[in-house]
This record gives C-alpha cells, sequence and structure tokens, in this order.
C-alpha cells in the first residue's frame, strides 16, 4: 500500500511547477482574459517542448510513453496556474479518445501530432443549456457526412480536429450513438466563438452541415465510449480542479494573514480561520478522491467508474467551495476585476461543467454503486 | 501509488485473516456478543476475551514495543489489521483510551518498572484505564482545570472534580492531570499522575446522556492519595505531558461509530416513499453520493497520512479532519435516514429499519462533535497548527491562575 506519487513523480512535479510559474504568471492568463488572443499560444508551444502533450502517448508516436500519474501530476499544476491552453481539449479528451478507440492508422495519424504540440483537438459533445444524453444528441452522420451544431465546445474555435458525438442515422439511444473525427479546418463545418462565464478558455458553436466524418470506433458504440472516455478524464480533471481550488486556499490564507482590520490580521478571527479550516478540509478530502481515481485510472482498475465519479464530485464541490469561499475572504477587493479570485471562480465553474454537472455525477455515481451491490 | 499490497503486507494481511478465521467469534456468537442491544457487563466480559484472545495471539496492540507485548507493526500494518479485523463482529469498546492514550503517555514518562507493571495486563485487557482531564470549568480550555495537587511528604493530596471521564465506572486505573500550583499561569502549574481508580475518596457517578445510556462520568476525588512515585513528569510539566496524550488521542480517534454512506445507502434501497424506492428519489441520490465522497475521502485521507507516516513523517494536526467530518456526516445520515422513515422515524427501538441505528446514532451524534475536541476546537487546530493563521488572542496568558476573572 502506499498512497502518494513517488519521488520521481514529485520531481516531475517541481519542474512542472517552475516552468509554469515562470512561463504563466497571472498576467500572461489576464491578456486572455481581455481578448487579445483565444489562447496562450507561446505557453502552448513551451508545453508541447516540455514532451507534456504526449506524456502518455507511446514512444512509437513521438511521446513521452510515461503513465497517467504523471499525467495527473501536470493536471494539477495546470490547474493551480489556470493555464490558458487546450490541454485538456487536447491531451484528455482528443487522445485519450483515440488511445481507447481509434484504429492503427488514426493513431499513426493523429498521435504524433499531438505529442509535437502541432495538432489542438476538442470534443463535440453538447447541443445547448441540457443535459446530453442518448435521447437528446440530434447531430447525425449519414454517409460519412455530418450534420448539426454542437455548443458550447471548449477550444471549438482554435483546435484543429473533433471528436463529435453523433447519431447514424434515425436511431434512438445509446446504440445509435457513434463517435466521428472531423477535419475542422475542412468542408462543411462554421465555427462561432462564443462568450462564456470563463474567458481564460476558448469556446465555440460549431456547425456542421454535411462535414467529412470518419468514425472512431465501433458503430453504436458511441455512447459507451463516452462514458469510458469521461471516467478517464473525469480524474484528469480533478487533478486540475484540486490544484486551483489548492490555490485559491493559499490566496485566502495570504490574505488573511496579510489584511488588518479592528487592530488584527483577520486571519486572527475565528469566522474567517473556520472558513480557512473548511476549505482546507473540502480540498483534502477531494485530494484524497482524486488519488484514488489516479490509482484507479493508472491500473485500469475495475472500480474506475466509482473512483472517477468519486474523484470529479468531490474535486468539483471542493473547488467550487474555494473558489468563491475566496472572493469572501477578500472582502470589496475579492469582487474587482483587478484581484485575481474571480479567474478561479470562472474557471471553477467551467471545469465543474465542461464534463458534464456534479448533480449528473452525482446520479451516475450511484447508479453505479448500485450495479456493482447488485453484481457483488 | 499502489492501493495494493507489497508481498510482505499481503503475508501480515494474510496471516492476520488465517489468524481471525480461527479466533474470531463466528457470526451468530458474534451477533450475541455484539455491543447493541447488551448490557454493559455483558459487553465488557466479551471485549475482555476478545482482547485476551487476541493478545495472547500476539495481535494486540500491534505498535506498541515488543518488551510490553506489542508487535512493533508498522502503520500500514494496523490498518490492514483494522480491515481484516472489521470484516468480523468482534465485541468492540472499552480499551481504546487505555491503549490508545494512556499506554503511550506511560510509556513516554513512567519508570521501567512501572511500565513492566501496568502496561502488560492493560495490553491482554486484564486493567482498563481512564483519561482524567475534563473538569466543569475546563472543557475545550483543557489547562484551566482546577482540581488542587497538594504536596505531602512521599504523598499528593488531591481534591476537586473531574467530568465526561468515560468508562470511569469500569476502569481500574487513571491518568490524571491537575493543579499543583495556582500562582502561576494556567498552563505552568500543572502536575500529571496516574492513579487507582479504587483508592480511597474517589467517588464516581454516572452522567445520562441525551441518549439515555450513561458511557461517562463526574469522578469525584476528596483527600485521595497519590504516591510521588506515580508522578508522570517534573512538577509543573503536566500540560507538557498532556500534550503527549492529546496527541495520540488524535491517531486513536478513528472514524464515528454508527450508520454512514453504507447503512443510508442500504436504507434508501428498503425504504419507500410516495412515488416508490427512495434510491430512485433524485435528492436521495444527490445526498448518497455527498455522503459517499466525504465518507470514502476519510478513507483515503487516511491512508494518506499512513503512507506519510511508513515515510518516516510524525503524525501531525491534519488528522483532526478525520472526527470533524466523521461526526457530522454521522449526524446528516441519522437525520435523513430517519427523515426517509418519515413518520414513523419517531418510533425508537430495535424493530425499526437497520435495527433503529438510525435513531441511535441522531441521540448521540451530537456527543462525537463535542468529545475528544469539539467541531471549533479542530477548526482551531487546523487553520493554527496547519494552515498557519494566528492563534486565538489569550488575555489568560501571562496572569497567576488565581487571578483570573471566573464565571458559571
Amino acid at each position: 500500500m502506499d498512497f502518494d506519487f513517488s519521488d520521481d513523480q514529485n520531481t516531475l512535479r517541481e519542474s512542472a511547477r517552475r516552468f509554469l510559474t515562470d512561463r504563466c504568471p497571472r498576467d500572461a492568463v489576464r491578456r486572455i482574459l481581455e481578448g487579445v488572443a483565444p489562447f496562450d499560444r507561446e505557453l502552448w508551444r513551451g508545453v508541447a517542448d516540455m514532451g507534456w502533450t504526449g506524456i502518455t502517448i507511446p514512444e512509437e508516436h513521438g511521446g513521452l510513453g510515461l503513465g497517467h500519474l504523471d499525467l495527473c501530476v501536470i493536471a494539477e499544476e495546470m490547474g493551480r496556474v489556470l493555464a490558458p491552453v487546450p490541454f485538456a481539449s487536447t491531451v484528455y479528451l482528443f487522445a485519450e479518445a483515440l488511445m481507447l478507440a481509434g484504429s492503427a492508422a488514426q493513431r499513426a495519424k493523429f498521435l504524433p501530432r499531438i505529442a509535437a504540440g502541432d495538432l489542438i483537438g476538442c470534443l463535440g459533445l453538447a447541443e445547448g443549456a441540457q443535459a446530453p444524453s442518448p435521447r437528446n444528441i440530434e447531430a447525425r452522420v449519414e454517409g460519412g457526412a455530418l450534420t448539426g451544431t454542437k455548443t458550447a465546445v471548449t477550444d471549438g474555435d482554435i483546435a484543429d480536429a473533433a471528436i463529435v458525438v453523433a447519431r447514424s442515422g434515425a436511431e434512438r439511444g445509446p446504440r445509435g450513438l457513434g463517435l466521428y473525427l472531423v477535419d475542422l479546418t475542412g468542408p462543411g463545418v462554421t465555427r462561432t466563438t462564443i462568450k462564456t462565464i470563463d474567458p481564460t478558455r476558448s469556446h465555440a458553436q460549431i456547425s456542421f452541415d454535411g462535414a467529412p466524418a470518419e468514425l472512431l470506433g465501433a458503430a453504436g458504440d458511441g455512447w459507451a465510449l463516452v462514458e469510458k472516455l469521461f471516467d478517464r478524464a473525469a480524474v484528469l480533471f480533478a487533478f486540475e480542479q484540486v490544484g486551483g481550488a489548492q490555490v485559491c486556499l493559499e490566496m485566502a490564507k495570504d490574505y488573511a494573514l496579510s489584511r488588518y482590520a479592528f487592530g488584527r490580521q483577520i486571519g486572527s478571527f475565528q469566522a474567517i480561520k473556520h472558513k480557512l479550516a473548511d476549505m482546507y478540509v473540502a480540498v483534502e478530502l477531494a485530494r484524497s478522491n482524486a488519488y484514488y481515481g489516479a490509482w484507479a485510472l493508472s491500473t485500469d482498475a475495475a472500480e474506475l467508474p466509482v473512483a472517477a465519479a468519486g474523484a470529479r464530485i468531490a474535486a468539483t464541490d471542493a473547488q467550487w467551495l474555494a473558489s468563491k469561499e475566496n472572493i469572501q475572504v477578500h472582502g470589496g477587493m475579492g469582487y474587482t476585476w483587478e484581484t485575481d479570485c474571480h479567474l478561479h471562480y470562472r474557471r471553477a465553474k467551467h471545469l465543474g461543467l465542461a464534463l458534464g454537472s456534479n448533480r449528473r455525477w452525482k446520479d451516475a455515481l450511484i447508479s453505479r454503486l448500485e450495479a456493482a451491490n447488485a453484481a457483488a | 501509488m499502489n492501493f495494493d499490497d507489497t508481498p510482505q503486507e499481503a503475508a501480515f494481511r494474510a496471516a492476520a485473516r488465517t489468524w481471525l478465521e480461527a479466533n474470531a467469534p463466528a457470526p451468530e456468537e458474534a451477533k450475541r456478543m455484539g455491543r447493541e442491544n447488551l448490557d454493559e457487563a455483558t459487553a465488557l466480559k466479551a471485549a475482555r476475551a476478545w482482547q485476551s484472545r487476541k493478545a495472547a495471539g500476539g495481535w494486540a496492540c500491534l505498535h506498541w514495543p515488543k518488551a510490553y507485548g506489542g508487535r512493533e507493526a508498522t502503520p500500514i500494518e494496523r490498518v490492514i489489521w483494522e480491515q481484516e479485523e472489521s470484516r468480523f463482529a468482534v465485541p468492540r469498546g472499552f480499551f481504546e483510551i487505555g491503549l490508545g492514550m494512556c499506554g503511550p503517555t506511560m510509556m513516554m514518562y513512567a519508570t521501567e518498572a512501572q511500565k513492566q507493571h501496568y502496561l502488560p495486563p492493560m495490553l491482554r485487557g486484564e486493567t482498563i484505564w481512564c483519561q482524567l482531564f475534563s473538569e466543569p470549568s475546563a472543557g475545550s480550555d483543557v489547562a484551566g482545570l482546577r482540581m488542587r495537587a497538594v504536596r505531602d511528604g512521599d504523598d499528593w493530596v488531591i481534591n476537586g472534580q473531574k467530568i465526561w471521564t468515560s468508562g470511569a465506572h469500569y476502569s481500574d486505573f487513571g491518568i490524571l492531570v491537575t493543579r499543583s500550583d495556582p500562582t502561576v499561569p494556567k498552563h505552568k502549574g500543572l502536575t500529571f499522575f496516574f492513579v487507582d481508580m479504587k483508592s480511597p475518596g474517589i467517588t464516581i457517578k454516572p452522567i445520562k446522556q441525551i441518549s439515555g445510556t450513561s458511557n461517562f462520568n463526574e469522578v469525584f476525588f476528596e483527600d485521595v492519595r497519590i504516591p510521588d512515585a506515580q508522578r508522570l513528569g517534573d512538577v509543573g510539566q503536566g500540560w507538557t505531558v498532556s500534550l503527549t496524550t492529546l496527541m495520540n488521542e488524535r491517531l486513536a480517534v478513528g472514524d464515528a461509530p454508527g450508520p454512514g454512506f453504507d447503512e443510508a445507502f442500504a436504507l434508501a434501497r428498503e425504504v419507500l416513499l410516495e412515488d416508490g424506492p427512495a434510491i430512485r428519489n433524485p435528492e436521495v441520490r444527490q445526498r448518497l453520493a455527498e455522503w459517499y465522497v466525504q465518507s470514502r475521502g476519510l478513507k483515503y485521507t487516511k491512508f494518506r497520512g499512513m503512507t506519510a507516516l511508513s515515510r518516516g513523517a510524525t503524525p501531525g494536526p491534519e488528522a483532526s479532519i478525520t472526527k470533524l467530518v466523521s461526526a457530522n456526516v454521522l449526524q446528516s445520515v441519522a437525520n435523513f435516514g430517519m427523515d426517509l422513515q418519515d413518520m414513523g422515524g419517531v418510533v425508537h427501538g430495535t424493530g425499526q429499519p437497520a435495527a433503529g441505528l438510525f435513531q441511535q446514532a441522531l441521540l448521540y451524534s451530537p456527543g462525537l462533535r463535542i468529545a475528544g475536541g469539539t467541531d471549533e476546537i479542530l477548526r482551531n487546530i487546523i487553520a493554527e497548527r496547519v494552515l498557519g493563521l494566528p492563534p486565538d488572542i489569550r488575555v489568560d496568558k501571562d496572569i497567576a491562575f488565581n487571578a483570573l476573572p471566573t464565571g458559571r
């Protein structure tokens, strides 16, 4: 039994933290917030040069061939600095989907470009303000041509390729869905950049009108693959969320130590101390759930669906709590554009929805536990 | 990161399991011996028998030194043992305070002869120990205690009252902190002893709790004589000794006993709401999921702590999370479990779903949020000792104890 990262992984963490602190200071995030560019291209290049876009991609495809535990370490550091790059879309979703279901040819075509940082990928699932489900996906593929609209697609406006969840023909339900690879620079694709609550991450609405689409994995496996993919991504997202929540706690603590009121540091008041203690507890419980998820992901354990849901739920709730209470501890200053609290608050909500709401994950967790219980 | 056993751990687990299968009470016997619904004397007898059997087999007090009957096991081995033992419905309780808190304090401060004399019987379950700290005017403010200790030749004469003393009524010995000098600030005038609970002048009065049971007591000391040889630590150093005990308390106090996620989940599958099984109700599912991640988060936090210990770290104040979270989860689970039983949920008794566990827990969970440090004290510990926030302002810090203002 060993519930911690290894020395090598901790060394990787240190170098990642040094690199990101240096290359992704808060004003870099703010440049994206202010709309100077849709993402930080220079940072993205740097991240790729460090090998992180290919961290779990096999060496034969130009990656580092490391394990998912190493990727978890990087994810936490990305979350700490609110990196404004399409890392999650490309690495946790696009690359993972290829490694999960891609044919030899599809892997050979895309993985080396991802590892080299030459390809940005994204996932097109949601179609508006409703929980995506096998019953309500409208996008469909007929004769290799995709028609439909996906929104909001994180990084959809800067991505080179998308994996889109769509129906084949008229059948509704899980077996009627497939995953499709689409070249976003090709014909039949119209992209509109959309405004979201987190402008430090780029989003689009993508309309497909007969866009060429290539099946990824077997026909009819689409929904099962989405669930598998989301379980894997949930663990990685959880580490980003834990990293972000941890920073909120640190910001709040630093402010509570430096701000004086009534002749005392505000951190000496129990109302503030207890708030910070509750933030700490939430972050630690989320971290522990994330560790369990990391173990399940890295060993492909049978417990992964339950472990991933646990990691996702705890991390989403913890980051929400930490980001909102960080503003509260900062008082009026916390509500200003100039203080960084809102960057975390925005990112917390973005990450909390990007893989589906916690309401849905909580429901799914109970379904999984029911299934495990029935099987036992 | 590896949630599997190493070969050595697997061997330890196999040995533990083999021994438990051969020695733990069979389920039927265990049911009879279970603490629920048994009178205390019967439960105590069962617990003593189990402790003695464990000691004979070398499975009692895994972390204690071999010299006193322990096994010098690693933190991970302790976890493994707990996991394996919890698969059997063995009788629990009665020994945690002695073995977890009094024993380690004796090991640190008693003479070698005293350790040889007192520790092995404690380990075998032949003697039971209690911890005499809290007083009517000194609960969370432990160092504000008033029990007087006055030196008289080779003895000390003790007068005063302790309260909330778990198990005093069946204990043979206790560890005791007293005020030996009221003219200095509160932390400086304390002296620590161990005491024979059958000493003349000690009166024990059980306190009836809101649950209707009496697990703890008021203990009155009237001219009780304690030999100076039973002093632990130097005169005036009682606070330092108390901290040893309190540090070990943090390790000893584990999860809240009683219904948690698993029981709530089972209940939700069993009871019907107005529109079908409770488990199908969206609100129920949301709440269950939250308790699941809290309870598993605690479990893995504990494992992370054990990993840190096994890598050479010392137990820190981080462990305060465990009781803070588990006592609160227990209270919410109890409340919600009774809500699921709706108007019939008020009925208290073993005929209720889950043998009335939720009703029982509703009544004892408030105590768990207080015992061993209130929620508020635990949050202070996390804020001050883990996060490094400023300590509360202590107006009594530099004032002689007998000059402090007192109220009720």
